[in-house]
């Protein structure tokens, strides 16, 4: 593992010139996928960083672009048979390399053993023919090369370490035979086997129980700290970004509409789609007939992003600022303040004043 | 597990009695509703101009003047502890298994089947060796690269094999590679006797018959492997690092080969009843030709012991079918 | 061929010899022409020349014949068979007391003693045959062959019909007393049928009910082939076939293969007929037919079925003028016809079934049948292949295409004006059915309705066609039928078909129900009668009356295209084996 260069999240505008300190460094990426219908620009014009040991949490709804973005990191999205005429541009850094650039080798190298995933569904994840055991050994070996009998004491290290009982036991048995919280945490295992510097964990625990859920939070919380990790957790559910993040994109239409720290974004969120999403929130303190601010309508089209504001057409203020610039112009990033930035067209007055007096009191 | 093949094995069996009774009413009792005598079945096994007197001894001699049920039970004793046969001036013991002799020629039907199980074993597991590599390579690139010059072409030579029937490929082979260029040769040689030999006469049969079957093959993994390479667990397989063509293979093809495997096994347990079409184009005497034959003499004994022999290899091909899915896929419990 | 010596053969082998190296030295002069004729291995002949006279004769010795077989013939065994191509081949091991002279066309209907040393002699009216056996005849085992083993082999085939069921039962039908012996397997007394007697070991004598004057011909028969008692196995005897022939079996393996080789105890000097050439005889059984055509074109097998070649050789063998003329396009002994049934009403009838005679376009069944190399248009019951043939046509009209105007004058005659009724035909044969859909048409166009009936040829005389009642009750008056004679006169073909006596509750084969007593007594009177001559004319009597009668519609003398291998030798296609090369003295020739 390099040696930590900072110790907080680096959520500013990166530096165009050159690679931050950042261990995790994403420029402007773009990822767009031609189909017969037009071209799906699932990710258009990404940027954040990352440093070792934080945990930045990726937010927004299906098809915001959150996934791409980590199958993009991981170099996954260019494999199997859509993969050949995928397009992308832009500037990803990993420890110092850059792997949009590098090759599909050199990418799949630092795959499993640099950057690890944890994925959302831990049963379909797993192969359903190869025992739990196994399939860690698989992922140990193919970084190191070592006998099928070391890589085996080291699963089942891995399993006891994730807080499997019996793990001399269980590394015997299939994935279907563990229940879904031990199966995640087997997955957890096999990501973790190869001391990875960054793991991206996709929507971990949304097929799990909610008392699982928590478990597993935990887990990947103490992981962390033990392994000093990266962390970049997608997710849907803003409970669990606060659970555990220390910085939060939020993400909208394939493009950043507002980030922070976790503080900062809970307390003063900027964005009127982050309101809706911190609306949307289940919490054990609220009524849910309360709930007012829904995030109505669909998603936007990929093909189609509409005009200006990405999310004007569902937006209740989008009639606020002068004119007709939430429809015509894109916003961009703009900092409030220190780490915290916002894509809006409102005026930093009226956000404050929604928030405070619209929005805040109905949380 | 040793209970479930117990189990799968007295099921089997009295599957193949139900076979057997079905068989036996459809030559029997079905002609019989239609109107036909024992006598006018009879006289199919006799030379022209029967006397009275010749039928009912050739009756008799065929016990076809008993009930059916009568003969049926005979011939299931028969199969359990063999039977005695009339020769003419003396008699012989057919020992168990024994599957009668035929009406027509008079000759025991089991050493028939035994003499000509090599011929189909040699022409069924050589093909199926060939369609199931070759299928399933041809299915696996096709689906790695769909809609690929590589796909297109070879999914349309495979519906071009699945079209074209035996006769056409056969003769074709035949004539193209044992008469216009000699390479092969033309009469079957047992293996025992010259492997080298015996392959190379059987190649042209291999391969017509495998092109028939490697085609269904070929689309089969198609489909399956596309299927899969979209699942999750071969996201994770490439989440680990793992080199695609480990990807594809441990993971991928491991799992679309578990219902081709399936398929395989029916397939070859039906051809190891007799490959009729190939045996009678390529002149080979086995178990199809035989059946055939006895087909065209109306032969009840032959008909049956190939009928029973089919369906022991249906069954058999299934029973082991189970066990090794249940070897393949750790999910499914035998019992 | 019988009265040639030997030192006369070996000087027609030198001439040959010589021959052959004057047209090696002529071939080496010009280069152009050495290919064709340089491996054909004799002289190149025309279309036909099988028919006309012996192809490829030569004395030639060694090498293998092989025989193929798209089928599985009824029984290798002599005394279980009844097909052609068996009782042509089965005369390699099995020497029948009187057999054909190889003989090209109608010539091959020549009978001569083989096993016998002459011709049978009759006596009492033709009511008792005696036959003398040849000297020094030997089974390939050495031991003697007698009269007795004659005997035996006679009983066997005729009289233990349980388990030898395949074969005719001539002999139990004509011998005194036939109808009472249970045959030598349950009559285990040393006498057994006491109408055949053998007074020595090489005399044995035949008693029959009646006069029988073409004895010879049923003696011709492969069940009068001797078979020692002692190793007769019954239904197991195929496998161990004791040879009396000049080849003897090598290996038998059931519906695969048969293997024969010379049978070093024949003696040529007991026998005129066979050359013992090749040193192996193979048959190949259940061959695809396309590739015994191709092997037969190769020169590498001959045909045992003599069927002729399938319909795509035909059409490449008959567009390559080369290979034309390697093929024999001959009489098979068969006449297509279709029976019309007497016994129903209407065509009890006779003006209704004249009507059928007149209607029908032979031109249009001769096309379905396959044109004219498959068989030339009948007019006559008797084909021109069998003695008693002569050239007739009582329902002429032009071109054979039919007659609609008289057709429709015999029906008014008949006091009908349209009739419907059933034709049959064998389900498994197309081109009967094409025939009979050809015939369908000819007959609506006078106002006949005819409607196709298919059943399966395994069952159509014993349940269908050849069942009496069954005809007369499904309004089946029409039948497709083909026949061939068992041997080679007019009594053996006429009989089954046209006598009223011989019509049989089922397996019937005189499929018209024709019960005229001036035919039937005509038969009676034919196969008493002594003289070739006078018993031939008698044949075309019945075939007149049987026409005038119309008791069946003759549709095409039937013929076969049988492609001529040029590598095998003496070929010569035989009326007596329905066309077929005759094999007894088939061999290699040089390469």
């Amino acid at each position: 593992m390099t040696e930590l260069s900072k110790t907080g999240a680096a959520v500013g505008e990166p530096t165009p010139a050159s690679p931050s300190d950042a261990f995790l460094e994403v420029r402007d990426l773009k990822v767009h996928f031609p189909t017969d219908d037009g071209i799906v620009k699932s990710v258009d014009g990404l940027s954040f960083s990352l440093e070792k040991g934080k945990t930045l949490s990726i937010v927004g709804e299906s098809g915001s672009g959150k996934s791409v973005t980590s199958l993009a990191i991981m170099g996954l999205h260019r494999l199997g048979a859509r993969g050949k005429n995928v397009q992308m541009s832009g500037e990803i850094w990993l420890g110092g390399k850059e792997l949009v650039s590098a090759s599909p080798d050199e990418v799949r190298r630092l795959r499993g053993r640099e950057m690890a995933m944890i994925f959302q569904d831990p049963l379909s994840a797993m192969h359903p023919y190869y025992k739990v055991g196994d399939q860690i050994v698989e992922a140990y070996r193919v970084h190191h090369n070592v006998s099928k009998k070391v890589a085996r004491t080291r699963a089942i290290e891995m399993l006891d370490r994730v807080g499997i009982p019996e793990p001399a036991k269980r590394v015997d048995g299939y994935p279907h035979e563990f229940s879904g919280g031990m199966r995640q945490r087997a997955m957890i295992a096999m990501a973790l086997v190869n001391n990875p510097e960054l793991l991206i964990a996709d929507e971990p625990t949304t097929a799990l129980d909610v008392t699982v859920q928590a478990q597993i939070l935990d887990l990947i919380r103490d992981l962390q700290k033990e392994f000093g990790s990266a962390v970049i957790l997608i997710t849907h559910d803003l409970g669990v970004v606060a659970e555990i993040a220390d910085d939060v994109l939020v993400m909208y239409g394939g493009r950043c509409v507002e980030r922070g720290p976790v503080d900062e974004i809970f307390e003063k969120p900027q964005h009127p789609y982050t309101w809706g999403l911190l609306g949307s929130m289940p919490r054990i303190d609220r009524e849910t007939s309360d709930r007012l601010i829904p995030v109505k309508g669909q998603p936007p089209s990929l093909i189609n992003v509409p005009s200006g504001c990405a999310f004007h057409p569902r937006c209740p203020y989008a009639d606020l600022p002068k004119g007709n610039v939430t429809r015509t112009v894109r916003p961009e990033l703009q900092q409030v303040d220190g780490g915290h930035w916002s894509a809006c067209h409102l005026s930093p007055e009226d956000r404050t004043r929604i928030w405070t007096e619209e929005i805040a009191p109905k949380l | 597990m040793i209970s479930y093949i117990l189990r799968r094995t007295l099921a089997a069996v009295i599957l193949l009695l139900v076979v057997s009774a079905v068989t036996f009413a459809i030559f029997f009792v079905l002609p019989r509703l239609a109107g036909q005598t024992a006598d006018q079945l009879a006289q199919q096994y006799i030379g022209k101009s029967p006397s009275k007197a010749d039928i009912v001894a050739v009756k008799h001699n065929l016990g076809l003047d008993q009930p059916v049920y009568v003969q049926y039970w005979h011939f299931i004793k028969g199969i359990v502890s063999g039977a005695t046969y009339d020769l003419g001036p003396t008699t012989v013991h057919c020992d168990a298994p024994c599957f009668g002799y035929s009406f027509k020629t008079h000759q025991a039907v089991w050493p028939q089947l035994t003499s000509r199980m090599p011929v189909t074993l040699s022409l069924a597991l050589g093909a199926a060796v060939l369609w199931l590599v070759s299928g399933v390579a041809i299915g696996v690139v096709s689906a790695l690269k769909p809609r690929s010059f590589f796909d297109r072409t070879f999914m349309g030579v495979a519906l071009a094999g699945v079209s074209l029937p035996m006769f056409f490929t056969g003769n074709l082979a035949i004539l193209l590679f044992t008469y216009q260029w000699p390479i092969f040769g033309r009469t079957y040689v047992p293996l025992t006797e010259n492997p080298a030999q015996w392959a190379n006469t059987l190649i042209p049969a291999w391969c017509s018959l495998a092109l028939l079957y490697s085609a269904i093959y070929a689309r089969l993994t198609r489909s399956g492997m596309l299927e899969t390479m979209n699942e999750d667990y071969i996201r994770t397989a490439r989440a680990k690092g793992l080199r695609e063509r480990k990807v594809v293979v441990r993971h991928g093809l491991r799992a679309a080969l578990t219902p081709i495997i399936t398929v395989f096994g029916m397939d070859l347990g039906l051809l190891l009843g007799g490959a009729v079409i190939t045996e009678t184009v390529f002149s080979l005497h086995g178990i199809g030709q035989y059946a055939v034959q006895a087909i065209d003499d109306n032969d009840l004994p032959p008909i049956l012991g190939v009928t029973l022999l089919a369906a022991f290899f249906v069954v058999i091909a299934n029973l082991l079918v189970d066990l090794l899915y249940a070897a393949a896929d750790p999910r499914v419990r035998l019992s | 061929m019988e009265g040639i010596p030997p030192i006369m053969r070996r000087s027609a082998l030198a001439a040959i010899a010589a021959i052959g190296s004057a047209t090696l030295l002529v071939a080496g002069c010009s280069k152009a022409d050495d290919n064709k004729d340089g491996n054909s291995g004799g002289s190149s002949a025309a279309a036909n020349a099988a028919t006309k006279g012996v192809v490829n004769a030569s004395d030639k010795k060694g090498g293998t014949v092989t025989y193929e077989l798209s089928d599985v013939p009824d029984s290798f065994d002599p005394g279980n068979t009844y097909y052609a191509y068996m009782y042509n081949f089965s005369r390699l091991y099995a020497r029948p007391l009187m057999t054909f002279e190889p003989g090209p066309g109608s010539k091959g209907n020549t009978l001569v003693p083989d096993l016998a040393a002459s011709k049978g002699v009759p006596s009492d009216g033709g009511k008792t045959w005696t036959y003398k056996l040849r000297s020094g005849l030997k089974y390939q085992d050495g031991t003697a062959i007698t009269s007795k083993d004659v005997k035996y082999a006679v009983e066997r085939s005729n009289f233990a019909r349980d388990v030898l069921s395949l074969g005719p039962n001539y002999f139990q039908q004509f011998l005194v007393g036939g109808d009472k012996y249970k045959g030598p397997y349950k009559d285990k007394s040393a006498k057994g049928l006491s109408s055949i007697e053998t007074p020595d070991d090489t005399t044995i004598v035949f008693h029959l009910k009646q006069a029988f004057q073409e004895f010879d011909y049923l003696v011709s028969a492969p069940q009068t082939a001797p078979v020692p008692q002692a190793k007769d196995t019954g239904v197991d005897y195929v496998k161990n076939i004791v040879s009396s022939g000049s080849y003897q079996f090598q290996s038998y393996q059931d519906g695969k293969q048969a293997v024969l080789v010379r049978n070093k105890n024949w003696d040529a000097k007991t026998d005129p007929l066979r050359k013992q050439l090749p040193d192996k005889i193979v048959v190949n059984l259940k061959v695809n037919a396309e590739t015994i055509d191709k092997d037969v074109l190769a020169g590498d097998a001959i045909d045992l079925g003599g069927t002729g070649v399938q319909a795509a050789t035909q059409a490449q063998v008959l567009t390559d003028s080369a290979k034309k003329a390697n093929t024999d396009n001959t009489y098979g002994g068969r006449l297509v016809y279709m029976a019309i049934n007497t016994k129903l009403k209407p065509f009890d009838n006779v003006a209704c079934r004249k009507a059928v005679e007149y209607a029908i376009d032979k031109v249009s069944v001769q096309t379905a049948e396959g044109g004219p190399i498959r068989g030339d248009v009948a007019t006559t019951v008797l084909p021109p292949d069998i003695p008693g043939y002569t050239k007739a046509d009582v329902y002429a009209s032009t071109g054979n295409k039919g007659d609609a105007a008289k057709a429709k004058a015999q029906l008014k005659a008949c006091g009908k004006t349209s009739i419907n009724t059933n034709i049959t035909a064998r389900s498994d044969r197309p081109q009967e059915i094409d025939a009979a859909t050809a015939i369908i048409n000819s007959l609506k166009a006078v106002g006949i309705n005819a409607t196709l009936k298919q059943y399966p040829s395994g069952k159509y005389f014993t349940d269908y066609a050849g069942v009496p009642n069954f005809a007369n009750k499904q309004n089946v008056g029409l039948m497709m039928m083909q026949w061939g004679a068992d041997w080679p006169s007019g009594y053996g073909f006429l009989q089954q078909i046209l006598n009223g006596q011989a019509i049989s509750q089922s397996g019937n084969t005189n499929l018209s129900q024709y019960d005229n007593k001036s035919v039937n007594t005509l038969l009676a009177k034919a196969i008493g009668t002594q003289d070739d001559t006078e018993r031939n004319s008698i044949y075309t009597q019945i075939d007149k009356q049987t026409m005038d009668d119309a008791a069946l519609v003759p549709l095409t003398y039937f013929k076969v295209l049988l492609a001529r291998p040029t590598t095998f030798t003496n070929l010569v296609s035989t009326a007596a084996f329905s066309g077929q090369y005759d094999y007894l003295n088939i061999g290699v020739a040089s390469k």
